[in-house]
């Protein structure tokens, strides 16, 4: 069948090519960096009362079960942060092919049905 | 007979097969995965007042472990872009690096992380005799303060002859921090619990008792989600030692000397797939430790 | 490193032109060609052929299996509490002392064969047979492609099988016997089931039942990822998306729904194994009861979590089964009314939607669970529009038909069974579709009766057909026609004395899983016809073991027809897709020359053509270019 060559079969090609990785790989340091620090912040962040600190804030009465709720909140927003960060740069998401983001899409899609089921906890007359 | 492909990239999808075979073989991980969390979320949200644990597990750990396969990740895709660029003794130790990372996130696991929470236990008082047990729950300020009541006690079994032996009638309990200042605004929050447990010793009538486990999976809906997932995530990272290792044996600089590109791509479907576990762990970690 | 030099140019795929058959040597890659010994060309083998064989056959004796089950059910509940006669008194040499005491069914062995017939008839026989036997035989011949694009992942998808099918069975023999929770193993009463003091805690039946699945999933996810890898890289030359044969599109939706339906099961089921033997309650309440004592688990575990995770899979495994009848059922119809299938994109359009919307409808499962009216009200909205889809596909079929110059062979006897009986699964259905009407035929004869009319003479008389028609592809040789219709009409009649019936016993309200087949209810309900719903079970049953009569001579003629069967040449029913083009057998690497693709999977009976047949791989002509003008000429 049609096998194209390889990318990088001409020595000169090879050249800029490998200098093109080279450019990647303080990327790929960065955020490593970058996700070591959200790592200590989301752990830090864990300490604080946001409800307390939001209510000092805006004059407002926030309950110790809401101040819950912002943490949780708070540490899923910097996880989902530092996975796509995980998801685009090493996993190359930013730059992928289109079929590869048709089958993210629909796995997507069939995920949040699925976390749907929790929505349905809250329907559940019997377990509740 | 060739299948064709296997290197090259198909031109109308751009892509070689087995890019296409990880990222479909990862859908369904994150479908698994998802079918867990979903749990997770499900049974939480599910929960008694008070039912939830908080700050059961060992955060200082916990954090490093993230750490760990953060660098892991990034250890890996450097391997990967070593190889790339074609140098192979930088590709080698890289691969080492993750190996060396992947070993140590499962020594902590198994060996620190897991053990002392078999011997540690929670006394699950019943309803009726908590306000005898006041002064190590402190439900009353907590009803004050409008948060969910305590309904276990938490420590280190002093008797452990009294989960069998029917004429020892008390449980005698080396408390937590959070059990021993129970009052303490500090402990409001949940946090970790420093161990070994405090020097203060509690004794429970077993007629107050209704049950006792240790923080093993059967402890609560909360450690058997925390033992199933991270059990299923320790697996996953067994394997992508076990598939690294094969990558950085002898064996595959064979494959390097063939076509540098066949290892390259191989190494990064796996990388694919360290990175996803990786990624896992970021969700784990939060959803578990912090909250 | 220098990487320019160290890559030996690909021997590309073209060249297998010149080597003709598997025994001809060629310097350069001589080591694929050498004679395999008896165990890597026939047991280990990594050829998606020799796989997909595997996987049938396999598949066919357990699909044999699980209808034998069943004929020992049938004497239960035809008559419940008398000795089975004949082979009775040695069943308990098989199943042990406490299956059939003195030829007497005991209530759980009775449990047991009900789950496990479901159980190895959908997970060890249809999926196996449906997707992974016809999907690895047929795609990659019907695609162009040499083999699959990981066969080595392929192999370790069938040992899975092997595998976990030989934990489900080793089952019965555990103490206590096999799993009794139905084949949909509903908490809690699954997770306290064949526990406790006498039970191994890993070597009992339900225990088995899990990690066989386990391996079963991890089957079909290997098998799911290589066949849609397969389909999206290795399509020939020219073969475009709206080229592929009707059977690729049903089977690369088929493996989406097994790849993203089935891990939320496997969740389920390591929590199930989980709460068994490392004492979690993920699925059990606090403060349960079981023989009078109450429980010791932690509790804060949820019924419904489990249902909510197993039926959806379910839900997209009930169109696991049907989608690639439907593929088989679109060939073999267009092949026998020598006309193109009626409406091709709408036929693929509508197997998408459905793949779609099947995981979107699982709680139509659990309308008596109390849910509330409105996730029953959503449920029952998708579930009424996933209906949509079906009766386009088959009123396509039916439309195909029309005009056509039908020929009435074996396959298409089929086919053409297939489609009223699918249409009566599929309308008794819509019943149950609608929970006001569920809360009464719910658990009762009345859904038995509607998904095996779906499965049994539609999904299975699909795969029939398609055994007859791709064999000569496989051996070179044709299955006996007249013994094929021997087979086909004693199961055609057999199939509607055992299901039509039970529409009737459900409606009187018998409930599915009654150990005496209902024999307490002869008093209070009505009679059809002058018997009870109880005794409809008599004619019911005979009807049964008829039909396990008559599947002997299908198994005769398959195994004599692979020595003695009719010679044919390769495209002995006159197709048009590409597996015809390949020599049968197909040799390792399939076609002699790599096809190219210039034309739709179904041009029959084009005008102005002496053969009423064009395959796909014949050119388009000047001529005939400007005939149509509308289609574009060879894309890629």
């Amino acid at each position: 069948m049609n096998n194209p060559p390889d990318i990088a079969q001409d020595p000169a090609e090879h050249e800029e090519y490998a200098h093109g990785v080279q450019q990647h790989v303080s990327r790929y340091l960065m955020v490593g960096g970058l996700l070591l620090f959200f790592t200590l912040l989301t752990v830090a962040l864990s300490y604080v009362d946001f409800g307390g600190f939001f209510s000092w804030l805006f004059h407002i009465h926030i309950s110790q079960e809401g101040s819950r709720k912002l943490n949780i909140a708070v540490a899923i927003a910097v996880a989902a942060f530092k996975a796509s960060l995980v998801a685009l740069i090493f996993m190359h998401l930013a730059a992928e092919k289109r079929l590869i983001y048709r089958v993210l899409i629909f796995t997507g899609l069939f995920v949040l049905v699925l976390f749907w089921l929790t929505y349905l906890a809250w329907y559940d007359p019997i377990t509740r | 007979m060739e299948i064709p492909y296997t290197i090259s990239t198909r031109p109308d999808t751009g892509l070689w097969n087995a890019k296409i075979g990880i990222w479909l073989f990862l859908a369904s991980e994150v479908m698994l995965f998802g079918g867990l969390f979903s749990a997770y979320v499900f049974l939480r949200l599910d929960a008694q007042p008070g039912e939830w644990p908080h700050g059961l597990l060992n955060v200082p750990i916990g954090t490093f472990n993230t750490a760990i396969l953060i660098v892991s990740s990034v250890t890996v895709v450097l391997a990967w872009a070593a190889l790339k660029m074609r140098r192979y003794n930088a590709y080698w130790w890289y691969m080492l690096a993750t190996i060396l990372c992947g070993i140590i996130f499962l020594f902590v696991k198994l060996y620190l992380e897991w053990p002392p929470k078999f011997s540690h236990y929670g006394v699950f008082i019943k309803p009726e005799a908590r306000e005898k047990y006041e002064p190590y729950l402190g439900n009353h300020r907590r009803e004050e303060k409008g948060l969910e009541p305590r309904i276990e006690i938490t420590g280190h079994l002093e008797n452990h002859e009294a989960l069998t032996d029917s004429n020892i009638k008390e449980y005698e309990i080396a408390l937590d921090p959070v059990n021993a200042d129970p009052d303490n605004p500090s402990h409001d929050r949940p946090h970790f619990i420093p161990l070994p447990a405090t020097e203060k010793v509690a004794k429970i009538d077993k007629q107050d008792v209704e049950r006792i486990d240790s923080f093993g999976p059967w402890h609560s809906a909360y450690f058997a989600s925390y033992f199933t997932i991270t059990g299923l995530h320790g697996a996953h990272v067994l394997a992508g030692v076990l598939v690294f290792l094969y990558m950085w044996l002898p064996v595959s600089k064979k494959v390097y000397q063939r076509n540098p590109e066949h290892l390259a791509n191989r190494v990064e479907v796996s990388g694919l797939f360290w990175h996803f576990v990786d990624l896992i762990w970021i969700f784990v970690f939060p959803l578990f430790y912090l909250l | 490193m220098d990487a320019s030099t160290s890559h030996p140019p690909s021997p590309g795929f073209g060249e297998t032109g010149e080597t003709h058959g598997p025994h001809h040597h060629e310097a350069g890659h001589d080591h694929e060609h050498h004679e395999l010994g008896f165990w890597r060309k026939y047991i280990f083998s990594t050829d998606h052929k020799v796989i997909g064989i595997q996987y049938g056959i396999c598949g066919m004796i357990f699909l044999f299996m699980g209808f034998s089950l069943m004929m020992i059910m049938r004497w239960q509940l035809a008559y419940p509490g008398q000795a089975l006669p004949l082979i009775g008194k040695w069943l308990p040499y098989i199943f042990g002392a406490n299956s059939m005491p003195d030829g007497k069914m005991t209530p759980e062995f009775y449990n047991s064969l009900g789950a496990m017939h479901g159980t190895i008839m959908i997970f060890l026989g249809v999926v196996p047979v449906a997707f992974a036997a016809f999907g690895n035989f047929v795609v990659p011949l019907q695609i162009g492609a040499p083999d699959m694009t990981f066969p080595k992942v392929n192999a370790a998808s069938f040992w899975a099988f092997a595998v976990g099918g030989a934990i489900m069975l080793t089952s019965f023999f555990v103490p206590g016997g096999a799993a009794k929770g139905g084949w949909t193993s509903y908490t809690p009463l699954s997770d306290i089931a064949d526990k406790g003091p006498g039970f191994h805690t890993v070597l009992n039946g339900q225990s088995l039942w899990l990690i066989g699945f386990i391996f079963l999933i991890t089957s079909s996810l290997l098998g799911a990822v290589n066949f849609i890898t397969t389909i999206i890289q290795l399509r020939a030359k020219g073969l475009t998306w709206m080229r592929l044969p009707f059977f690729v599109w049903s089977q690369f939706v088929t493996a989406f729904l097994l790849l993203l339906a089935f891990p939320p099961l496997e969740a389920a089921i390591i929590m199930q194994l989980m709460d068994r033997t490392a004492a979690t309650s993920f699925f059990l309440p606090a403060g349960m009861i079981v023989n009078g004592a109450p429980l010791h688990v932690s509790g804060g575990g949820s019924p419904l979590l489990w249902q909510h995770l197993f039926w959806f899979l379910g839900h997209p495994e009930v169109y696991v089964l049907i989608l690639p009848a439907f593929g088989i059922v679109g060939e073999i119809l267009a092949n026998n009314s020598r006309k193109p299938l009626w409406g091709y994109k709408s036929l693929v359009f509508s197997v998408l939607v459905i793949g779609f919307l099947s995981f979107v409808v699982w709680a139509h499962h659990m309308w008596l669970t109390g849910m509330g009216s409105t996730v029953s009200a959503f449920f029952q909205t998708t579930t009424l529009l996933i209906s949509i889809p079906s009766v386009i596909i088959l009123s396509a079929f039916f439309i195909s038909l029309w005009g056509g110059s039908i020929r009435f062979n074996v396959p298409m006897l089929f086919v053409t069974a297939f489609l009223p009986m699918f249409g009566i699964g599929g309308l008794t259905g819509i019943p149950l579709a609608f929970n006001s009407a569920d809360l009464y035929l719910h658990d009762t004869y009345y859904v038995i009766a509607h998904f095996h009319y779906i499965v049994a003479p539609g999904t299975i008389f699909g795969l029939f057909a398609g055994v007859y028609y791709w064999f000569p592809k496989a051996t070179g040789r044709m299955m006996s026609e007249f013994w094929g219709k021997v087979h086909f009409w004693p199961s055609l009649i057999c199939m509607n004395v055992i299901f039509l019936p039970m529409f009737l016993q459900g409606m009187l309200g018998m409930h599915r899983r009654w150990y005496d087949g209902g024999q307490g209810w002869t008093l209070a309900g009505e009679h059809i016809w002058g018997l009870s719903g109880f005794q409809w079970n008599t004619p019911i049953s005979w009807a049964a073991w008829i039909m396990g009569l008559a599947q002997i001579p299908f198994i005769i003629n398959f195994f004599w027809s692979i020595k003695h069967g009719k010679k044919v040449n390769d495209n002995p029913w006159e197709a048009t897709t590409l597996e015809w083009t390949a020599p049968s057998p197909p040799p390792h690497g399939n076609f002699v020359t790599t096809p190219v693709a210039y034309r739709g999977p179904y041009e029959y009976s084009l005008p102005g053509r002496e053969k009423d047949f064009t395959m796909q791989n014949e050119p388009v002509d000047p001529s005939e270019r400007s005939r149509r003008m509308a289609e574009p000429a060879l894309a890629h």
